[in-house]
């Protein structure tokens, strides 16, 4: 099959339907609201938000609909082998032509500007996507698509915090970033903190941590229990679903990171919303 | 769960308070950043409006495009707090309910107390949801905005939980 075609399929798919993780986060998160309600009126009311949410979902499989109307901007994570036979020039065609037909066939709002201080002119057809190439072993290649919703990513943000800051520094800055969102990214959300690099760098790999499996943790042992306090301390915000308060404010926080200069630390930190939409092409080398 | 008709009369709004469920069934303007960008420097221009906002209600939200055979598409709330600079205007010109999702700023807060008004928080995201409760779609003005326009709804059953209230009662301060 035609690279573009699969790309397309996915994006249709991903914009109504959710991933099995993603589900069993928001299914857990209801049975955690579930079990406090009676005692809480935070949990009564973040248990409405999670059967609208639960409710939503069923709507958009049923009539086909987006699951939310903010359709994201697409934001494509491409790693390229580098004995991949095909030419970037042609893999960059396809994601474009793989868009536009998703935007067409599955009424994706037309939710990207041209310029973005002045007349704001909408492009009419959601592109151009934001596009991340990235060199990797082998001749395969795997592009990965975010739905980025900008509700939620309003309230992303970047901190450079002292290089001997350690974990406190970190996790102390994530719950600011997330305390200070509240209620604006429709919680319960999806935390990808970017650690390490250059500030633009941590803000891309914050957003390769939005990508991983929400079901997989960290595989190193330190980093993984790091996501776990950063969960921990964020859920102690009380935030809750839709910001009415409760027991669960983020459903996941993933970490990724890489080498730093000797005097930074930076710190990203890009929040999704609970409608964690993303599509995984992977390409074998063999049906292009 | 109580079920509310719009345009929301004043009695209704006196006994609404935070955390109540409500559904509401009636209609509704919608409109969002550049409609209340719009709105509020008519307003500062002293120009007239495009409607009259006297005892409305305003939906926070930008539709996906409507599929073949649908009168609309995904249709949630977007984040309210963008509204908020303009908010306090359009409150004292007559506003009375608001629909979105999130915080709203201490301005808001107060004009919502010195116009008897209301705050109401939709489901965030879920936009198919609503979309089942909307049974009649009017571009009513700035149709130039594309998803951005200023329309007019006619809802039922349309669900929401009371966020800040007329005594400023609010999900928000805990």
């Amino acid at each position: 099959m035609k690279l573009s075609k699969r790309i397309s399929e996915e994006l249709q798919k991903a914009v109504v339907e959710l991933d099995e993780g993603v589900l069993e986060k928001i299914r857990e998160a209801h049975a955690i609201e579930s079990a406090a309600a009676e005692a809480s009126r935070g949990s009564q009311a973040s248990l409405a938000v999670l059967n609208a949410i639960l409710d939503n979902l069923a709507q958009a499989k049923a009539q086909s609909l987006p699951m939310c109307q903010d359709t994201g901007m697409f934001l494509v994570f491409v790693d390229v082998g580098k004995a991949c036979p095909l030419a970037l020039a042609e893999i960059e065609t396809e994601i474009l032509e793989g868009c536009a037909d998703a935007v067409k066939k599955a009424h994706f709002r037309r939710s990207v500007v041209i310029e973005p201080v002045y007349e704001r002119i909408n492009t009419q057809d959601n592109l151009p996507p934001v596009i991340w190439w990235n060199l990797v072993e082998g001749r395969g290649l795997t592009i990965q698509i975010l739905l980025k919703g900008f509700g939620s990513e309003n309230c992303s943000s970047v901190r450079m915090l002292n290089p001997t800051g350690g974990e406190e520094a970190i996790i102390n800055a994530v719950e600011e970033i997330v305390s200070e969102s509240g209620g604006k990214p429709c919680p319960p959300i999806f935390v990808g903190v970017g650690l390490g690099g250059s500030m633009d760098r941590a803000a891309y790999l914050s957003k390769r941590a939005l990508l991983r499996d929400v079901r997989v943790t960290h595989p190193e042992k330190r980093y993984a229990e790091l996501e776990e306090k950063i969960l921990a301390r964020l859920q102690r915000l009380g935030i809750g679903s839709g910001g009415l308060g409760g027991m669960i404010t983020a459903l996941h926080v993933a970490i990724a990171y890489e080498s730093t200069h000797i005097a930074g630390l930076p710190l990203a930190v890009s929040i999704n919303c609970w409608a964690d939409r993303k599509a995984t092409i992977v390409w074998e080398g063999d049906d292009a | 769960m109580r079920e509310l008709a719009l345009p929301m009369s004043k009695e209704d709004i006196a006994s609404l308070k935070a955390y109540d469920q409500v559904f509401l069934t009636g209609p509704l303007y919608v409109g969002r950043d550049q409609v209340h960008k719009r709105l509020f420097d008519l307003l500062q221009q002293g120009k007239p409006l495009p409607i009259s906002l006297e005892g409305e209600t305003i939906y926070y939200m930008g539709p996906s495009p409507a599929p073949e055979g649908k009168l609309i598409g995904s249709c949630g709330p977007t984040t309210s707090a963008r509204m908020d600079p303009f908010s306090p205007l359009l409150l004292d010109q007559g506003l009375k309910v608001m629909i979105g999702k999130g915080p709203r700023s201490d301005e808001v807060a107060l004009a919502i107390e010195r116009n008897k008004a209301v705050y109401l928080q939709a489901f965030g995201g879920c936009g198919a949801l609503y979309a089942s409760t909307v049974r009649a779609v009017t571009t009513v003005a700035f149709s130039d905005l594309g998803p951005e326009a200023l329309l007019r709804l006619e809802v039922e059953r349309f669900p929401v939980i009371v966020a800040i209230d007329s005594q400023l009662g609010s999900v928000f301060t805990r």
